[in-house]
C-alpha cells in the first residue's frame, strides 16, 4: 500500500516536473516586435505618424495579450530609418540582435526596399505598413507581406477612374502634367502614370521631377503656367505637395483638377486644417480606411484626442501591427518561420480598410486597394468606388 | 517657355534670392579681405543663425524681421568671441592654421545642431507667408521681395560703415597691411575680431530675411557656403560692389537654370560661371588683388 502511494506521489510530482519547462520555457511572458520609421530627417512627419499608429495598435493588443500564447505581451522596439535606407537597413540588423520575432515599417517605399532585404537575411518577418513600390513585393522574399496596395494598383485605379470622371463630364480635361518626388515612390509612380495615360486618351505634356526637401516651387509653377495643363497629377511627400499646392494658389495658376496619385497631403486632415482654401476640390487615390466601418471613426477620435491628424500613415500601420498580432496569434509562437507561414495563410479580415479578407500572394495583399477622395465642403469624402461612396464627384473643379 | 510672363517673374525670384546670396557673400568677402582666410564656418553659422531665428519664432513668437536687431547684434558678437577666443588663439598666427580651425568649428557648429535639432527641416508659418505682390506679369512672394530690400539695405549699410566710418577705415588699412597698420597704433586684433564680427553679424540679417521663405535643417549651411565662394571669386576677393553684383548675376543664373533644366540639373549655371572666371578672369569681375 504505501509502496504503491509513494510510487504514485513521486510519478505525480514526476509528471508534474516534466511538465513544467513545456508550459515555462514554450510560452513567452513577450514577444519582441520592431517598430522602424523615419521619425527624423525629410520624412520626419510621416515617420512619426506611422509611429504613433503602431504603438496605438500594440496598445490595443496588450490589452488582453496574444490569446494562444497564454497572453504573452508584445514588447516594442522602438527604430529611427533616419529618412534614408542605409540607415533603416542598419536598424534591421540591431533588431535582429536584440531578438525580435518581426517588424512593421519602414514608410516609405525606398526605406523599405532596403529593410525588407536585409530582414531576409534573417528570415525576420517584416510587413510593410506603406511602403508602395511594387519591386517590395516582386523579389521573391518570403519574410516580405504588404497588407496595402502597391503603385501598380493605385495608378490603373486612378487612371482608369479618371477617365469615367472626365467622361461623364463630356471629356473637358486633356493635357496632364505630372509633378513628382525624386526617389523610388514618386518616380515609379510616375513612370507607371506616363504609360497609362496615353492609353486611355490623355496627352502627357511633361513630367517633373524634384528633390526631398524642395523650398521653392516657383520654377516648377512657372513652368506649369507655360505648359497650361488641364490636370496636375502631384506624387509626393506632406512638405512638397503642401508647398507646391500653396504656390499654386499664390501664382494664381488654377488647372481643371488636382487629380493626386498617392499625393503626400491631397487626402490630409492636416492640411485641409492649415490651408482649407488651397486644398479645396484636391482628388485623391490614396490609402483610406472604410468610411461605413465604426471603428475607423473611433480610432479618429482617439488619436484627435491626442492632438495628431489621422492621416493615412496612423492607420496603415495601425492595421500593419494588427495583421501581425493576428498572424503571430495564428503561429501560436514567436518563431520567426511560423510567423512567416501565418501571414502567408493569413485570411485576416478583422480590420476596417476596405480590403475584405486578407489573402496573399507573393507577399501582396490581393484586396488591398486605394480609395479615390476628394476635398468637398472643408471635409474629405470617399468619391469612388461607389461601395464607399460618401458624396458626388466634382470634376472639373472648373471649367 | 520663351514668353516674357515666364522668365520675367523668374529674374525677379532671382533677383531676390540673389540678393540674400549677395549678403551672405559680402561677409565671407569682407573676412577674407581682412583676414585673408576662406571661413569654412560661413555656412554652419548662417545655419545657427537661422535656428535662432526660427526659436525666436517658434518660442517666443518674434517675427523675423522684428528679430532683426536681436539675431545680428547675438551674431556680431558670437564672431567676435569665435575669433578673439579660438580663431585667433588656435592658428597661432598662421594662415594655414585659421582654415583648419575654422573648418573644425563649422564641423563642431554642425554636428551640435544635430544633437539638439535632429535633422528634420524645419519652417516658420507667418501672417504673410502667402501673401504675393503682382510686378507686371509676376506674382513675387512678399516675404523674397522684403529680403530684397533688406539685403540691399544691409549691403549698403556694410559698405558704408567700411568706407565711411572710423573701423572702416582700420580695416582697410588692416587688409592692406598688416604690420603698418600695427605700427600706426591701430590694434589688429581687435580689427580682426570686429571684421569676423560684422562678417558674421551679416550672416544674422541674411537668416532673418531668408527663414520666411525657406527652411532650416543642420545641413542648409553648406549649399549657401558653396554660392557664397563662387560669388566671392566671381566678384573679386575683398571686393564689396563685386560681391553684391555677382550675388545678384548668380541668383538669377541659377533661377533661369533651374526653370530650363529642373532644379538640381539647373544649379551647373553656377559651376559653369565659377569654372570660366577661374579660367578667363581669376581676379574677378571687380579684381580688387592681384
Amino acid at each position: 500500500m504505501t509502496a504503491r502511494r509513494q510510487f504514485i506521489q513521486q510519478s505525480a510530482a514526476a509528471a508534474s516536473a516534466l511538465a513544467f519547462p513545456l508550459v515555462g520555457g514554450a510560452q513567452p511572458r513577450s514577444i519582441k516586435v520592431g517598430i522602424l520609421h523615419p521619425v527624423t530627417g525629410a520624412l520626419a512627419y510621416s515617420g512619426q505618424q506611422c509611429r504613433e499608429g503602431a504603438l496605438l495598435a500594440i496598445e490595443d493588443i496588450n490589452k488582453a495579450g496574444i490569446k494562444s500564447l497564454g497572453g504573452a505581451r508584445l514588447e516594442v522596439l522602438l527604430g529611427d530609418a533616419q529618412s534614408a535606407p542605409q540607415i533603416g537597413a542598419a536598424e534591421i540588423e540591431k533588431m535582429n540582435e536584440a531578438g525580435c520575432a518581426a517588424v512593421v515599417g519602414a514608410f516609405a517605399s525606398a526605406i523599405c526596399l532596403a529593410t525588407t532585404q536585409a530582414a531576409a537575411k534573417y528570415n525576420l518577418p517584416h510587413v510593410v505598413d506603406v511602403g508602395v513600390a511594387d519591386q517590395i513585393v516582386e523579389r521573391g522574399l518570403k519574410n516580405t507581406f504588404r497588407f496595402g496596395p502597391g503603385y501598380r494598383t493605385c495608378a490603373q485605379v486612378a487612371v482608369a477612374n479618371l477617365h469615367v470622371l472626365n467622361t461623364a463630364a463630356g471629356k473637358p480635361a486633356r493635357s496632364v502634367m505630372i509633378i513628382h518626388e525624386e526617389s523610388l515612390f514618386g518616380t515609379g509612380t510616375a513612370n507607371l502614370l506616363s504609360r497609362e495615360l496615353p492609353g486611355y486618351g490623355y496627352d502627357v505634356k511633361e513630367v517633373v521631377r524634384h528633390a526631398n526637401p524642395t523650398r521653392d516651387f516657383n520654377n516648377i509653377v512657372l513652368r506649369m503656367k507655360s505648359v497650361n495643363p488641364d490636370i496636375v497629377i502631384p506624387a509626393n511627400y506632406y512638405n512638397e505637395y503642401a508647398l507646391l499646392v500653396r504656390t499654386m494658389q499664390q501664382q494664381k495658376v488654377l488647372p481643371k483638377a488636382i487629380y493626386s496619385v498617392l499625393g503626400g497631403a491631397a487626402s490630409s486632415y492636416k492640411f485641409l486644417k492649415e490651408f482649407p482654401e488651397a486644398a479645396n476640390g484636391i482628388i485623391d487615390c490614396n490609402h483610406w480606411f472604410n468610411p461605413k466601418d465604426k471603428r475607423s471613426a473611433e480610432l479618429k477620435k482617439r488619436i484627435e484626442a491626442k492632438g495628431l491628424f489621422f492621416s493615412y500613415e496612423v492607420f496603415m500601420a495601425y492595421t500593419a501591427v494588427r495583421l501581425l498580432a493576428d498572424a503571430i496569434d495564428r503561429a501560436k509562437s514567436s518563431d520567426r518561420a511560423a510567423i512567416n507561414d501565418a501571414l502567408e495563410k493569413s485570411t485576416f479580415a478583422d480590420h476596417f480598410m476596405p480590403y475584405g479578407p486578407t489573402r496573399f500572394v507573393n507577399g501582396q495583399n490581393q484586396g488591398a486597394q486605394p480609395l479615390m477622395t476628394q476635398v468637398i465642403k472643408g471635409d474629405i469624402r470617399v468619391i469612388v468606388p461607389r461601395d464607399y461612396r460618401e458624396a458626388e464627384p466634382i470634376f472639373p473643379l472648373r471649367a | 517657355m520663351l514668353e516674357f510672363g515666364i522668365l520675367f517673374p523668374s529674374v525677379l525670384n532671382g533677383l531676390t534670392t540673389g540678393a540674400v546670396y549677395a549678403l551672405v557673400a559680402l561677409g565671407l568677402t569682407l573676412i577674407y579681405g581682412v583676414l585673408h582666410i576662406i571661413n569654412f564656418a560661413h555656412g554652419a553659422s548662417l545655419m545657427l543663425a537661422m535656428y535662432g531665428v526660427y526659436l525666436l519664432k517658434t518660442r517666443l513668437g518674434i517675427d523675423p524681421y522684428l528679430a532683426l536687431p536681436i539675431v545680428v547684434a547675438a551674431m556680431f558678437a558670437l564672431g567676435y568671441a569665435l575669433q578673439r577666443v579660438i580663431i585667433n588663439r588656435a592658428s597661432h598666427g598662421r594662415d594655414e592654421n585659421i582654415l583648419l580651425v575654422t573648418l573644425g568649428l563649422s564641423i563642431v557648429m554642425e554636428n551640435l545642431a544635430l544633437i539638439f535639432f535632429k535633422s528634420d527641416t524645419r519652417s516658420i508659418e507667418t501672417a504673410y507667408t502667402l501673401t504675393t505682390v503682382a510686378i507686371g506679369p509676376a506674382n513675387i512672394a512678399l516675404a523674397k521681395l522684403v529680403a530684397f530690400a533688406g539685403a540691399l539695405a544691409a549691403s549698403a549699410l556694410l559698405i558704408w560703415i567700411v568706407a565711411r566710418t572710423h573701423l572702416g577705415r582700420a580695416i582697410r588699412a588692416v587688409a592692406r597691411e598688416k604690420q603698418g597698420a600695427r605700427l600706426m597704433g591701430i590694434d589688429v586684433d581687435h580689427v580682426y575680431a570686429m571684421s569676423f564680427g560684422i562678417g558674421l553679424a551679416c550672416l544674422g540679417a541674411a537668416a532673418c530675411f531668408l527663414l520666411p521663405a525657406y527652411y532650416v535643417n543642420p545641413q542648409v549651411g553648406g549649399g549657401f557656403v558653396l554660392v557664397a565662394f563662387t560669388i566671392v571669386v566671381l566678384g573679386g576677393m575683398g571686393s564689396f560692389a563685386g560681391a553684391l553684383l555677382g550675388g545678384l548675376l548668380i541668383g538669377v543664373v541659377e533661377s533661369l537654370g533651374g526653370l530650363f533644366l529642373g532644379e538640381s540639373l539647373g544649379q551647373i549655371g553656377i559651376f559653369l560661371i565659377f569654372i570660366g572666371v577661374l579660367l578667363f578672369r581669376p581676379q574677378g569681375l571687380f579684381g580688387a588683388r592681384a
